[in-house]
């Protein structure tokens, strides 16, 4: 019985994995997307605790019931300019390998459902620093939606803090 | 299902492994009762019959070999001496490895095992050899174990035997008929069944042991044979075995027959109630009536049951230690939320609120209990870990053509299980060490008029909050030129660098350092005291050196008693709120202007009734702020390892708490001056300070040292 179940459980699947849900947001004037499977939650932007000699793209660490999770300033991993963050910043908290981390964005605008055919490949451009961290790019609603490559994010910050 | 039933087995061979470690120590300290030598023999028989049900071959013939040794000096045909403890010592070292072999895979050194075997042997009289032992399966029956029987030619005798098994025997799955089975492999049996104590079919409780057997064997075994059948079921049940050594002596036995039918019938009543204790009464009986005591345990068992209990003093309770850790992170997340919860009231502005107040105190002291208890969990004595250790002495001694003993003190010292988990390397690392190049070898120390056998001290305490490990070898103790000469060849420190005794000591813990002539398959890899310093840093703790030239050298590893939690001085630096430790703090106040006092560009100094500390300010050291902004007020006079004193520099101190203490493992690499994190009442994150590498951190506490190697410099 239960393999039956999965069995039409994976077929369901198939027939929506055509379509798979972003939430975008933006950045320093800019829209991204990451995958609705890869966010935790959404916060409001509340002071965090500065971390002594940490780099200019990490703000600090905040306490998530009972966690402490460090925030990136996304703005300024992309090489853009530093957010000055206010209450009407949001949060973003993702989970990569079993490790939360919060990212902050200016808002968050929507959820969109993007077919995976549609994702374009990055085309070449000068900033290496911004190529790094994306992983495709989408048309919608004619604006220009950036996919970030969440593990390259999330991993960078190590090398730098070494 | 086999694969948890192996895990179990393994998890108990830690346990007899430890029980063997243990005895055998007591034995090489010259303790040679039969107790002892008992239980180490158990120990071993337990791991052999555990093995055995596993097919684990290697580990069984191995541990029959040792144990048979272990057979002859309990019957007293064997008595110890030096080399046969030395021998029995390797050979449980050997068993430790076969065991972790048969766990975690891989192969063991054959030849090592078979000069082992062969030494065994010579202790083994030829006869003992016939006595092959056959593993049982687990899943065949019980009656199957049972070897065969030496046959011993002597007269047969009668016995009588009476056996009621009390009901705890049933709780641990042995089973009478096999009793008797066995029983029936010695001769002759005639067994009777006496269900005289079973109550009605109302009244019957279904687990309490009701029946009893008189059993009447003929047989020409020992009364000694006869015990080891019932040997499993010790303390389990009321035995008494009784022989009528000629057959001329019937009414004796009748006699005694008789009596213990007459206490049975006194026991009847009170026994449907209440289990009888074990041993009771014993029954006035002819010659050799004897009633089974530990101390008179049957040689040569022949029962191997891996199902073989071994009852500790205390019963404990396998937790899966993440079951603990989610606990202790709950009642971490619960003080914490108190503090929260304390702050909000206060905050409230809601007139009277004492009586919420008091409430809340209570909540608070029952946090703490719980808090209390949780860790006690997680606390385990060092015990084990230093009994390790004198294995790595051992071998450490045997590898380098040196004699040294370890001394332990203070095994009974609690602390966090993780700590001693992680300890156990630069332990082994700094004992290692000891030996090889602390202890010099036997013809120096007695040129130097030491005794032959250097000892090594390994010491456990408790130390206000603290733990305190310190490991004392009577070495030759730092040689202070070839260290410095070292440090300046490999370009640790510059070739005019003026150090102090206690610096150069400490020249041992910085990396790439290495001072052995020759590389010695023991230490000296080029990997030395640094991996050790990190060790210990790595758990919040911190090691310091101390030696006298050919007194010898001193390892303090002071470590902190949980990872959990801590007491800590809320301060504020730069409007940010950060923790200092408690331990570390030696006084604190508030400084004026003319106690500061400028030495140097940047170095200043406090002045504190009449002696000089150096400043380091937080602020600086961490990088968040300038030189220029305001000065901060208040001073924390703090001291580190090596009996430096400075005065940290912070704005504000708000008041002094416990903190639950949130790693940053993870989240962010290691930040130079910050040890953890901890969430505040107010679910702010709040940095731990670590005092020690601040003040490293420092420029002025820098300055103020090259300043003093200077003075240094030109006093001598």
């Amino acid at each position: 019985m239960p393999s039956q179940a999965e069995a039409k459980q994976s077929d369901h699947e198939v027939k929506h994995t055509q379509y798979s849900e972003f939430v975008s947001f933006a950045v320093t004037g800019q829209a991204f997307c990451l995958k609705i499977t890869q966010i935790r939650e959404i916060r409001r932007w509340s002071p965090v605790t500065i971390l002594p000699h940490a780099p200019s793209d990490v703000l600090g660490v905040m306490n998530l019931r009972g966690a402490v999770i460090p925030i990136y300033d996304l703005s300024a991993r992309f090489g853009l300019q530093q957010t000055e963050a206010t209450e009407r910043n949001v949060v973003i908290v993702v989970a990569v390998h079993g490790k939360q981390v919060g990212l902050l964005a200016e808002s968050v605008s929507e959820i969109i459902s993007i077919n995976p055919e549609e994702i374009q490949d990055t085309p070449q451009v000068d900033s290496r620093n911004t190529m790094e961290y994306i992983q495709g790019i989408i048309s919608h609603n004619d604006t220009m939606v950036r996919i970030i490559n969440l593990d390259a994010v999330i991993s960078a910050p190590e090398q730098v803090m070494l | 299902m086999s694969g948890s039933i192996q895990d179990t087995f393994f998890e108990e061979c830690e346990d007899l492994l430890e029980a063997m470690d243990e005895g055998l120590t007591a034995v090489e300290g010259g303790e040679h009762d039969q107790e002892v030598v008992n239980a180490v023999f158990r120990a071993v028989h337990s791991i052999k019959g555990g093995a055995g049900a596993f097919g684990l071959d290697e580990l069984v013939g191995f541990a029959h070999k040792f144990e048979t040794v272990f057979d002859e000096l309990r019957s007293g045909k064997l008595e110890f001496d030096a080399a046969l403890i030395q021998l029995l010592l390797r050979s449980s070292d050997h068993l430790a490895d076969l065991v972790a072999t048969a766990r975690d895979g891989g192969t063991t050194d054959e030849a090592h095992h078979n000069v082992l075997i062969d030494a065994l042997q010579k202790y083994i009289p030829e006869e003992e050899e016939d006595l092959t032992f056959e593993p049982m399966g687990l899943g065949g029956g019980m009656g199957g174990g049972f070897a065969p029987a030496p046959i011993v030619e002597d007269k047969e005798r009668d016995y009588q035997i009476r056996f009621q098994p009390l009901k705890e025997m049933y709780g641990t799955g042995n089973e009478p008929y096999f009793l008797f089975q066995a029983l029936s492999d010695l001769g002759e049996v005639d067994i009777k069944l006496n269900d005289a104590e079973l109550p009605g079919f109302d009244t019957i409780d279904v687990d309490e042991s009701y029946l009893s057997w008189e059993i009447s064997l003929k047989s020409a075994e020992s009364q000694s044979s006869i015990e080891a059948v019932f040997e499993f079921v010790e303390g389990l049940c009321e035995l008494s075995i009784s022989s009528d050594g000629d057959a001329d002596d019937e009414a004796n036995a009748l006699a005694a027959l008789n009596a213990a039918f007459g206490t049975d019938g006194d026991d009847a009543a009170p026994a449907s109630e209440a289990p009888a204790a074990p041993f009771e009464a014993p029954v006035p009986a002819p010659e050799a009536e004897v009633s089974v005591k530990p101390e008179e345990k049957a040689s040569s068992p022949k029962a191997e049951t891996a199902k073989t209990e071994q009852r500790g003093p205390k019963p404990t309770l396998r937790v899966d230690l993440e079951r603990v850790d989610r606990l202790i992170n709950a009642v971490g997340e619960l003080i914490i939320n108190h503090s929260m919860l304390a702050q909000q009231i206060a905050n409230l502005d809601a007139g009277d609120v004492r009586d919420v107040e008091t409430e809340l105190e209570g909540f608070k002291n029952l946090a703490r209990d719980i808090q209390e208890g949780v860790m006690s969990i997680r606390a385990q004595p060092v015990k084990p870990l230093f009994q390790r250790m004198a294995r790595i002495v051992r071998e450490a001694s045997s590898a380098t053509g040196k004699t040294a003993k370890l001394v332990t003190e203070g095994e009974a010292t609690e602390v966090d299980k993780t700590v001693i988990e992680r300890l156990s390397d630069p332990l082994t690392h700094i004992l290692r060490n000891a030996v090889d190049h602390g202890i010099e070898k036997p013809e120096d120390r007695e040129a130097a008029g030491k005794e032959k056998a250097g000892e090594i001290r390994l010491t456990a305490s408790h130390r206000s909050g603290s733990v305190c490990i310190e490991i004392r070898d009577d070495g030759a103790g730092v040689n202070r030129p070839r260290v410095k000469q070292i440090a300046i060849e490999k370009g640790l420190i510059p070739e005019n660098a003026e150090l102090t005794d206690s610096e150069i000591d400490n020249l041992l813990f910085m990396p790439g350092f290495s001072t052995a002539k020759e590389v010695s398959n023991l230490s000296g890899r080029g990997v030395g005291m640094d991996v050790v310093k990190n060790a210990v840093t790595g758990l919040g703790g911190r090691i310091n050196i101390s030696s006298t030239p050919g007194k010898g050298s001193t390892f303090t590893i002071i470590l902190p008693l949980t990872l959990a939690v801590m007491d800590g001085m809320v301060v504020s630096v730069a409007d940010q709120t950060m923790v200092v430790p408690i331990t570390s703090i030696v006084e604190t106040m508030r400084g004026s202007d003319e106690m500061i006092n400028n030495l140097g560009a940047d170095g200043t100094l406090l002045s504190i009734r009449g002696n000089f500390v150096p400043i380091c300010d937080v602020a600086g050291a961490l990088g968040l702020r300038g030189a220029s902004d305001q000065q901060p007020g208040v001073y924390l006079l703090v001291e580190t390892e090596t009996g430096q004193r400075s005065a940290l520099a912070v704005d504000d101190i708000f008041d002094q708490r416990q903190v639950v203490i949130k790693s940053l493992d993870g989240v962010c690499g290691n930040i130079p001056g910050v040890a953890a994190a901890t969430i505040l009442g107010d679910g702010k994150i709040a940095m731990i300070l670590d005092p020690e590498s601040i003040i490293a951190a420092s420029p002025a506490a820098a300055a103020f040292d090259t300043e003093r190697r200077m003075s240094n410099a030109i006093a001598s």
